[in-house]
């Protein structure tokens, strides 16, 4: 890779990149490893949250909306909730982890390396130019609503089914 | 901005997901860990819809948010139903096909 | 010269319907057959019966344009025999008269797309679907009328004809197949179709077994289908592509294999793939297992698919694509290829096989495999006509045979299938069956002046005509085989005493025989395992065999009938080749119209198949002498069908074939008399206990002693010193050969029954069986249930076989 320094590189928006890219892993390992239940939730809301940011960075206002309102609104509290009802224990936890979790650690490592080698070779220093403006949200809404607009009634379905199969599924009888 | 760098940390977020899917025994985690893979696929999206220029993997990064969404929702209840019949919601424990 | 403009017409045109109206009968059969006052038979007799209305207007339509090809616009005779008579009298004198191309009544719409590519779906009319149209809606219109009868009270009535008719449908989609796709559909309805019909009686094990057998071993070859698709699709597509059709349409893979340019190999291992599954359709030598045990469906479903339509699927694939095989395979021009091993191993295995069966349905099926041997060596030796032809004329004989059998089951033998415990004497007590049968059996063994004989002899003649000596003499055993089995099966149903339930004895364990041949567990089924078992105890009061009712016999008669009259269409000894002229494609070259306007093909009458016009002349033209398939066509003409020469009758060549079937039909009655006639019967021992019988007796054994006077006082002085010589010679000689010969025979039936079908072939099959259950077992451990393991797996899996992509693609 070549300098961060680099001519044709804006460096505060790498800079920027970098440093939310730092806490989004650190967020992700914690997510992963912490003994606590309701802690991972709360980093995950913080990986989730990186995740916004670094769409913004990468010029998608729409959709880095939709992340925070979606996952960080509706998704992170379900995952509370979840928590809440089916764990008394809010404490720390021993046993989070399967007998055999260390096989995670080579099949993750070998999952990586084979990823990032694979970018690197492909696209190792070719750099983005960013756009001048945001992606403007008539223009996603035009792809919604004409090419795509099968799959987005599809879509409303499967979200309509999992809303009847979520009540179905939880209520008590 | 690198190209790279988007995807490697997209990578990097799947990886450490798919770590989380094989170590968890919590369902909830496991599903948390599900997030994160999902997550660091519309980070793909959405780099390569600025490679592009074009606003499909906008629209792709939407769905797949809609899916996950509705993924969360039947999952959480599927894991309450398993926790209210057996007080456990360890999947090691799971592993036995009726109920 | 150019032809006069081919004629055509609605059926014609509309061909399409006659696999359409069976496809809605069979909806309507499954959403309202059980509302129906018949339960749904009507809808399915209906809809088949439209079928065969449109098929026949479609033949005759057909007929007129092959007349309006070869007469020009000379003949002015009107009507169909008029026309006969105006063209038949000159070709008669040599039997290889001027033919000209006939251009197939193609159309096609599109059914889907992808990538770029069209898939059709449509009709191909030529000379082959039309007899095949004709034969299957005839034959299963007359099925389903024997059917309303025979599984009349069953409990799954609706279904039976639902699938029956569904089966229909996918036959008729498959026989005007305009492209290979659509023939595959229509071959995957048929194996559907097959698997729910044997397993109709489904409650029984031996059923399902026998369905699951028939089903999996069909899908064997089902697999050579789709990967020969592939690959005489890749091979031809540019080519076709390039002219105006594309590689799954028929006629392009027909043009590309005759056009010089196809690749050898490429034809030869996509003819390997196809024949493949024509083998396990067909019930070819290492695959006919399933078909012997698919007889464990009811007799009608034996009858149609199981010997007349279905199983001539694989032969139909082979005789539809023959380009293909004949370039590939290089037929004509080798001694030997694949597809005549193939059929003339399953002539001779098949044949010994039939010889060791009690159970009268295992027999005939043993007898299809055989005779189905026979059209693929027809196929294999260049004798594609002969071979065609003895489809049409088995179809009827066959089924005549298997509803014949059904009838004794429904009526004379209840229920029971075993020759030698629940039959003999038939022939009294039903004699519509009885004479049906014998006529139908008659043109199985191939007696002159049966249709049989005017096919098989036909297959046999070409053999040697186009070099195929050895295969010629394999034949030749197998005509000798074929009576001899059916004269044995003949000798124990319908001679000889009365056994069993024929006797009118109501004995309880031998119903189910037929079925599966289960014998562990008759006990619990009696009530209520077959449907057909409650219909009969209905009429059930007067026990003991008796004639079927007219809706069995009126179709045995029919197709007894045509037994004798189908051969008269094609009977080179009376002059008549009336089938040669309308079935078999001509090959000569066709000119490709450059005017074509390809853009305009997806329009509803034009066709996106190859663009040909009329027949080009072929007199003096340079390759007349070597024609379609010897040589490549000229340029801006295409081939459809290789030039076939035949040979021509003579009595004298079909000699040793007659001399055979009545040798066996002779030797067969003559064993079977000396094993099966001095059987234990109630009149033995009477003679030795009561005086006056025993005078009576021997007085009508000695024909009133009327010989004796003859023999004794007249002739004695002279010829018996001659007489006893005979004797002695009789007894010593000929009897040891003729015995060791009969033992022979049946030891090696038994032996290759024993060691090459039981053993062998299942255990190839048990045994891939076998090492899939240990693979299995070995791979148990990861089965954990899991669902972390499962994931380490997953991604695991997915992550080496990226390592692997990647290092492939560096």
């Amino acid at each position: 890779m070549s300098s961060l320094f680099a001519a044709d590189v804006n460096i505060a928006q790498n800079v920027g990149f970098y440093i939310i890219a730092a806490i989004m892993l650190f967020g992700a390992l914690r997510v992963v490893t912490g003994r606590n239940v309701v802690h991972a939730a709360l980093w995950l809301v913080v990986v989730l949250g990186g995740v916004a940011s670094q769409y913004l960075l990468a010029a998608a206002e729409f959709v880095a909306i939709s992340q925070v309102m979606v996952y960080i609104g509706a998704v992170m509290v379900l995952f509370l909730f979840g928590i809440m009802l089916t764990r008394a224990t809010i404490g720390e936890e021993s046993d989070l982890n399967n007998k055999n979790w260390s096989i995670g650690i080579p099949v993750a490592l070998l999952l990586a390396g084979t990823l990032v080698w694979v970018i690197v070779d492909q696209y190792g220093g070719e750099v983005l130019t960013s756009p001048e403006e945001p992606m403007s949200t008539t223009a996603i809404s035009d792809v919604f609503l004409r090419e795509g607009l099968v799959p987005f009634l599809a879509l409303s379905f499967v979200l309509l089914a999992a809303a009847i199969g979520a009540i179905v599924l939880a209520r008590k009888d | 901005m690198y190209a790279v760098n988007f995807l490697i940390l997209a990578a990097l977020l799947f990886a450490i997901g798919v770590f989380g899917v094989i170590a968890r025994r919590n369902a909830v985690m496991v599903l948390m860990s599900i997030e994160l893979i999902l997550n660091s696929v519309n980070l793909n999206l959405i780099a390569f819809a600025m490679m592009n220029n074009s606003p499909e993997g906008h629209v792709f990064a939407l769905y797949v948010i809609a899916v996950a969404a509705a993924e969360v929702g039947v999952g959480l209840a599927m894991v309450l139903m398993i926790y209210r019949n057996r007080r456990s919601i360890a999947l090691d424990e799971l592993s036995v096909m009726k109920g | 010269m150019l032809a006069a403009t081919l004629s055509t017409g609605w059926f014609l045109e509309n061909a399409w319907l006659i696999p359409l109206v069976p496809a809605i009968g069979f909806l309507f059969i499954i959403f309202f057959g059980k509302k129906m006052p018949q339960n749904g038979s009507e809808i399915g007799i209906v809809s088949i019966g439209i079928s065969l209305a449109i098929a026949i207007g479609a033949t005759f339509q057909w007929i007129d344009r092959v007349n309006s090809a070869s007469g020009g616009g000379e003949h002015t005779a009107t009507g169909f025999f008029g026309t006969l008579r105006a063209i038949f009298p000159s070709a008669t004198e040599t039997g290889e008269h001027a033919a000209s191309f006939v251009e197939p009544v193609v159309k096609s719409w599109t059914w889907w797309q992808s990538g770029g590519l069209e898939f059709g779906l449509g009709q191909h009319i030529d000379g082959l679907s039309i007899m095949l149209l004709l034969l299957v809606t005839f034959i299963s219109f007359l099925v389903q009328i024997y059917s309303t009868e025979y599984v009349s009270g069953d409990r799954r009535y609706t279904h039976f004809f639902a699938s029956l008719t569904l089966f229909s449908a996918g036959m008729l989609v498959m026989v005007l197949a305009e492209n290979m796709l659509q023939l595959i559909l229509g071959w995957e309805i048929m194996g559907l179709c097959s698997f729910m019909l044997i397993g109709h009686w489904w409650e029984e094990e031996a059923n399902s077994r026998a369905a699951l057998k028939a089903f999996f071993t069909v899908r064997v070859g089902d697999v050579g289908l789709l990967v020969g698709t592939a690959i005489i699709f890749f091979g031809a597509n540019d080519w076709a592509v390039e002219h105006g059709s594309n590689g799954f349409s028929i006629r392009g893979i027909s043009a590309w294999a005759l056009s010089g340019e196809a690749s050898q190999s490429v034809l030869f291992w996509g003819g390997v793939a196809l024949f493949i599954a024509s083998i396990g359709k067909s019930g070819q030598f290492p695959l006919h297992t399933w078909l012997p045990d698919a007889m464990a469906g009811p007799t009608p479903v034996s009858s149609l698919l199981h010997s007349s339509t279905m199983v001539v699927a694989g032969v139909f694939l082979v005789a539809r694509l023959y380009p293909v095989f004949f370039v590939g395979f290089d037929i004509l021009d080798t001694s030997v290829n694949f597809i005549t091993i193939i059929g003339g191993i399953t002539i001779i295995v098949a044949a010994a096989l039939a010889f060791v069966q009690d159970d009268i349905k295992k027999v005939l099926a043993y007898s299809t495999v055989s005779q189905l041997g026979y059209m693929m060596l027809g196929l294999g030796v260049g004798a594609w006509l002969p071979a065609v032809f003895h489809i049409f004329t088995h179809a009827f004989f066959k089924c005549a045979l298997f509803l014949g059998a059904g009838s004794i089951s429904h009526s004379g033998s209840h229920h029971s299938f075993d020759m030698k415990k629940d039959m003999g004497g038939l022939a009294k007590k039903m004699p519509i069956t009885a004479a049906t049968w014998m006529v139908s059996t008659a043109a199985l063994c191939g007696i002159p002046f049966f249709s049989g004989f005017f096919s098989k002899d036909e297959i046999i003649d070409n053999a040697s005509h186009n070099g195929y000596q050895f295969f010629y003499y394999l034949a030749l055993v197998g005509a000798f085989m074929t009576p001899a089995y059916m004269t044995r099966a003949t000798y124990l149903t319908f001679f000889g005493k009365p056994r069993g339930a024929a006797a009118g004895e109501h004995h309880d364990d031998g119903h189910d025989d037929a079925h599966g041949g289960a014998h562990a567990d008759h006990d619990d089924h009696h009530g209520d395992a077959h449907d057909d078992h409650g219909a009969h105890d209905d009429h059930g009061a007067h026990h003991g065999p008796h004639e079927s009712p007219w809706r069995i016999t009126a179709p045995l008669i029919v197709l007894s009938i045509l037994a004798i009259g189908s051969g008269y269409l094609n009977a080179p000894a009376f002059g008549t080749h009336y089938f040669t002229d309308w079935v078999e494609p001509v090959g000569v070259e066709v000119a490709l119209d450059d005017g074509y306007d390809y853009a305009s093909s997806e329009d509803e009458h034009a066709s996106v198949v190859l663009a040909a016009v009329q027949a080009e002349e072929t007199d003096g033209y340079s390759s007349e002498a070597k024609g379609c398939g010897f040589a490549d066509p000229a340029d801006g003409t295409v081939c459809y069908a290789p030039k076939l020469s035949h040979a021509t009758f003579s009595w004298s060549k079909a000699m040793p074939s007659i001399i055979l079937v009545f040798a066996g039909i002779l030797f067969s009655a003559w064993v079977c008399m000396g094993i099966y006639g001095d059987r234990k019967n109630p009149l033995v021992g009477l003679t030795s206990k009561f005086a006056p019988a025993r005078w009576v007796h021997t007085l009508l054994v000695n024909k009133y002693y009327l010989d004796h006077l003859y023999e004794k006082i007249i002739v004695f002085a002279f010829a018996h010193p001659i007489a006893k010589a005979a004797y002695w010679v009789n007894q010593n000689i000929l009897d040891g050969i003729v015995d060791s010969v009969g033992r022979g025979g049946r030891a090696t039936g038994e032996w290759v029954y024993r060691n090459v079908d039981q053993r062998v072939v299942d255990g190839a099959v048990n045994a891939s069986g076998l090492a899939a259950s240990e693979g299995g077992h070995a791979l148990q451990p990861v089965q954990s249930g899991k669902v972390n393991q499962y994931g380490a797996l997953l991604f695991g899996a997915a992550t080496v076989g990226a390592i692997v992509l990647i290092l492939v693609n560096i």
